[in-house]
């Protein structure tokens, strides 16, 4: 019995992500001011997760750049981004995910990597090893990262 | 707790408190002088055709932290003037068919003293801009008789430019880039604000406009040039400063151009004329 209710449920779950239209890359719809409305996956982000790859080195890495004082207990905030407390009072959801999407599409000028992008860099390299992508690149976050980052940031209104 | 165990568990706090505020801030503020005799300028006016880009110019030498500022300050706490020993005994090797060594034409090697200031430099009979590493081969290929030169970023050229920047140690550089060098140095100023990889980050992005920041826990400097080659006490060994531009634009999650390509001699011509006005300080000692 129990092990049919967990079979279930597991059905269930992989049943709702495989129906869950993951927008790609190349399909997302940004406003003239570069904010994104729907969700590019459907599932509502998960703030635990989102500052798990808000702190992860081989993730986000956020805060390389960006200070956040509810992430303090990781070490060494960066200071090359503007802080990220009150961020989720600052932008509604559209224009957070429009930023963490493509950054220069909102701050034409910003250094901030674009964290759901594919194409149009110049001398793409394959990951970290200097040498030239072999072929397509993966965006730096999963559609889903972006949503759980999302999530996150809008939890910092203080 | 006894008293006693309260004082030193309190001693203990504060001490770690210094450990930890020595280890993260570098004195900014702070001056070199080598050996006690030889003046550094580490900070100074940018060179006018930085067009007030930065309004001061500072060797990588002041993000350093105190710890790392100490090493460069004496000879025999810098690991790199044990390679730029090397480098002299090499000067005074004979190497090529000829059995010559440098010193058999440059008899006096303090007339080398102003080559790392004036480096990367046109070079009319060769019709290009050269590195100290380019005119090194030159030599060894073209009049020492030497089958194949040493490799631009093996360690005997590492020794022998290390030597070479370590006899030019408190010269103030000072690197020309008009006249024929010019359409070298608009290549390299066009590489250097260019967004490279998927992370799309120039030079400029990290070093013009956010020097002094920190991002994570690196402590991004001016990536000024005149401290080369580098003992980096990351990977404890003498470091060429195109092995060093790959790094960078690695980390862009970039496609590196060569070392020795002409995109890195272009940008090390730009590069080094950011510095102009500083002092040449290789080997240098940085984290």
């Amino acid at each position: 019995m129990t092990r049919q209710l967990i079979l279930a449920t597991l059905l269930g779950v992989s049943a709702s992500v495989a129906h869950a239209e993951v927008v790609s890359p190349t399909a997302v719809v940004a406003n003239e001011y570069g904010e994104i409305s729907t969700s590019l996956t459907g599932v509502a982000g998960d703030p635990v997760r989102g500052a798990e790859v808000m702190t992860s080195r081989s993730l986000g890495n956020c805060i390389a750049c960006h200070q956040v004082t509810a992430l303090e207990e990781f070490p060494f905030h960066g200071e090359v981004g503007p802080s990220l407390d009150g961020a989720g009072a600052r932008w509604d959801e559209a224009a957070m995910r429009g930023i963490v999407v493509n950054a220069k599409a909102i701050f034409p000028e910003s250094v901030m990597p674009s964290f759901y992008k594919v194409d149009g860099f110049t001398r793409p390299g394959d990951a970290f090893t200097g040498k030239a992508a072999p072929g397509a690149l993966d965006p730096l976050l999963t559609a889903q990262d972006i949503e759980d980052v999302v999530a996150y940031l809008l939890t910092l209104t203080d | 707790m006894t008293g006693q165990t309260k004082r030193v568990v309190v001693a203990m706090a504060a001490l770690a408190l210094t450990a930890s505020s020595l280890a993260v801030w570098a004195d900014e503020d702070a001056d070199l002088v080598v050996n006690g005799e030889i003046e550094m300028v580490v900070r100074t006016d940018a060179p006018a055709h930085l067009d007030g880009a930065v309004r001061t110019i500072y060797s990588g030498w002041v993000f350093r932290q105190d710890d790392t500022q100490a090493m460069q300050m004496d000879d025999f706490d810098n690991p790199g003037m044990l390679f730029a020993e090397q480098g002299q005994e090499l000067f005074n090797t004979a190497m090529g068919a000829n059995g010559e060594s440098c010193a058999s034409c440059h008899t006096n090697a303090e007339d080398l003293t102003r080559v790392r200031a004036t480096y990367p430099k046109w070079d009319e009979a060769h019709g290009a801009v050269q590195t100290v590493e380019m005119q090194v081969q030159e030599c060894q290929t073209e009049s020492m008789g030497m089958a194949e030169a040493w490799g631009q970023n093996s360690q005997e050229m590492l020794n022998m430019t290390a030597y070479i920047a370590s006899i030019g140690r408190g010269q103030v550089i000072d690197v020309a880039i008009d006249g024929p060098a010019q359409a070298t140095w608009d290549a390299g100023k066009e590489i250097y604000y260019t967004r490279y990889g998927q992370l799309e980050l120039s030079c400029a992005n990290c070093h013009e406009q956010n020097y002094g920041n920190y991002i994570r826990a690196d402590h991004l400097s001016q990536g000024q040039i005149n401290g080369f080659p580098t003992y980096r006490l990351k990977n404890a060994r003498l470091n060429g400063t195109h092995n060093r531009f790959r790094g960078c634009i690695r980390d862009t999650r970039g496609e590196t151009f060569a070392i020795g390509s002409d995109e890195f001699i272009a940008l090390e011509l730009y590069v080094a004329s950011r510095g102009n006005g500083l002092t040449v300080e290789g080997p240098s000692v940085r984290n």
